[in-house]
């Protein structure tokens, strides 16, 4: 018998079909590696941004990497040696590859440089793109007005902070750039020793700025006062709760009466005495 | 001395911009001031990268007008004049992996190496693929791995670990892939040479003069531009040709040289060839 060699056509059909899959196979998994890569490369939630930058995610979106704001930050004139009038290191620098940041955005560590609440603001108006959004340190006179800077929030470890052991230390409440507004000094009777004071630093929420000035003044070895990202730091109570004998607060939830404030469970549907008495099951 | 003439010139250019960056930072200079990505020229022009444009535009952020005048401005200054010129006159990667094929010659390599191919239009499906990831990812999804402002950032505010991706990228293009990178794989260099697909400023190739000694496409880091050399005498048309002008400068017969594209002409001698 003659064996029967089957003929395969290679077809101009084929041979564009084979193509297209293996440029799919090819983009695929560069594509996948790529996405996994750009996606991790946001690196970390705590990075400090400048002045007036856009939320995170809408940050990375529009931020282009010229680094227009970081050579405005580190040749203003207030950041001359006064001695030298030699350019000191600036507060905002720009990420590395090894850096937990995306590479190439400005960001700030205020261990290192605190941002110093310049009063013309230099790093936001040069940003080409609104990364840095002027109105969002505009007041309503128009003009540029760094108590509306909002970068982070700092936040007291009260077990470390020595003010709340008794120490009296006032030097994040001294260096705050905002005196006596921003973090205010709360008196109390120390039960401990019944005979001394304390003088704790509390962050006022609304008006810190998250500049670092009182990180960076902090006197203990591992600053027990700290600067993070406000969406990081703070809670949200939400609509469900409202401040007692309190107006600002009422006027908060004050839009939000047409929404439905019931917490719905399985019971909710059932009468009361119909889950009174029923069994109750633990396990 | 005239064999490197454009290639003198180019190296003056893309030193004297680094230069300019890092003053621009360093000691306040007002000329070029800015990255790579969104450059300020003497403080009130804006140039900025089309490719970084688009990338955030597909991540999903609000274009400014001021990005998309500088973005116009490099449209219109490459497209019309230009062509893809920004590769071999600005861009920094070009002294790296031009200096990896000088030592690719050196070295012998093309008469030894294993060959691998590699599709010249990758480069345009990198872009493709740029734009889809980031769509995916809300970043833009090259400025996060690109050695372009990987090198420039670094001469500006200091190197990194970035350093590390043009080591790779000078070893590719040394051992692996000729002109692997910018001939094959960047995705900058297709968008800008879709920009410069109509530009005026070419290289002329003269056929009579021509003695075909092939030096020309010996040193071109784009060969397949070259393919009328010695059988037509014509503009090198082709977008991906880079007006480094090193064929221009290799030359012995004059045959090659930088002219003004004449869309007018060309039609009439067209139509001459017509008529006879």
């Amino acid at each position: 018998m003659k064996k029967e060699i089957k003929k395969i056509q290679i077809t101009p059909r084929r041979r564009f079909l084979t193509g297209v899959a293996q440029g799919t196979g090819l983009g695929l998994m560069g594509g996948l590696l790529w996405t996994g890569y750009a996606s991790k490369a946001k690196g970390s939630a705590l990075t400090l941004r400048p002045p007036a930058s856009l939320v995170e995610d809408d940050f990375l979106r529009s931020c282009i990497k010229c680094g227009l704001c970081v050579e405005a930050c580190f040749n203003r004139e207030s950041n001359r040696d006064k001695e030298t009038l030699k350019h000191k290191s600036a507060t905002l620098k720009m990420a590395k590859a090894e850096d937990d940041i995306a590479i190439g955005t400005p960001y700030f560590v205020p261990i290192d440089v605190p941002c110093y609440m310049c009063e013309d603001i230099p790093c936001v108006p040069v940003c080409p793109t609104g990364a840095l959004d002027e109105s969002l340190v505009t007041n309503e006179k128009g003009k540029l007005d760094f108590t509306m800077m909002d970068m982070g929030i700092a936040v007291v470890d009260s077990n470390s902070c020595i003010a709340f052991w008794g120490i009296q230390c006032d030097a994040c409440y001294r260096a705050c750039p905002l005196l006596d507004e921003a973090i205010k000094l709360e008196y109390g009777r120390n039960d401990r020793t019944g005979k001394h004071a304390f003088l704790k630093p509390v962050i006022e929420m609304d008006i810190c700025t998250g500049c670092g000035l009182c990180e960076k003044a902090c006197v203990t070895e591992k600053p027990a006062i700290f600067v993070q990202p406000r969406e990081l730091a703070l809670g949200k109570p939400g609509d469900h709760y409202v401040k007692g004998w309190d107006k600002k607060d009422q006027k908060r939830v004050a839009g939000q009466t047409g929404k439905d404030m019931t917490t719905h469970a399985k019971r909710s549907d059932q009468k009361v005495a119909d889950y009174l008495n029923e069994e109750i099951s633990y396990e | 001395m005239s064999n490197y003439k454009y290639l003198i010139l180019r190296r003056i250019t893309q030193i004297s911009l680094l230069v300019l960056y890092f003053g621009a930072n360093a000691y306040g200079w007002n000329v070029v001031s800015g990255t790579i990505s969104n450059s300020l020229i003497l403080g009130t022009v804006p140039l900025s990268d089309p490719f970084a444009l688009l990338q955030m535009f597909s991540a999903g952020a609000v274009l400014s007008l001021n990005i998309l005048l500088g973005a116009g401005l490099i449209v219109l200054l490459y497209g019309v004049i230009g062509g893809r010129a920004f590769c071999s006159w600005v861009c920094p990667v070009n002294m790296v992996t031009d200096s990896a094929n000088w030592l690719r010659r050196k070295l012998y390599m093309e008469k030894i190496e294993r060959k691998i191919w590699v599709s010249r239009n990758l480069r345009y499906y990198m872009i493709v693929l740029a734009l889809i990831v980031s769509f995916i990812t809300g970043t833009t999804a090259f400025e996060t791995i690109s050695p372009i402002t990987i090198l420039n950032r670094g001469v500006i505010f200091g190197f990194g670990a970035g350093v590390g991706l043009l080591v790779a990228i000078f070893i590719f293009d040394l051992f692996v892939l000729k002109n692997g990178w910018c001939g094959h794989i960047c995705p900058l260099g297709g968008v800008h040479s879709i920009i410069g697909k109509y530009s005026l400023f070419r290289v002329k190739h003269n056929s009579e003069s021509c003695t075909l000694c092939m030096k020309c496409k010996e040193i071109c880091p784009e060969v397949q531009v070259l393919d009328m050399i010695g059988k037509r005498s014509e503009f090198v048309v082709m977008q991906e040709c880079t007006n480094c002008g090193r064929c221009v400068d290799v030359c012995d017969d004059d045959s090659l040289g930088f002219t003004i594209r004449n869309y007018i002409k060309n039609n009439q001698e067209v139509t001459n060839e017509n008529v006879n």
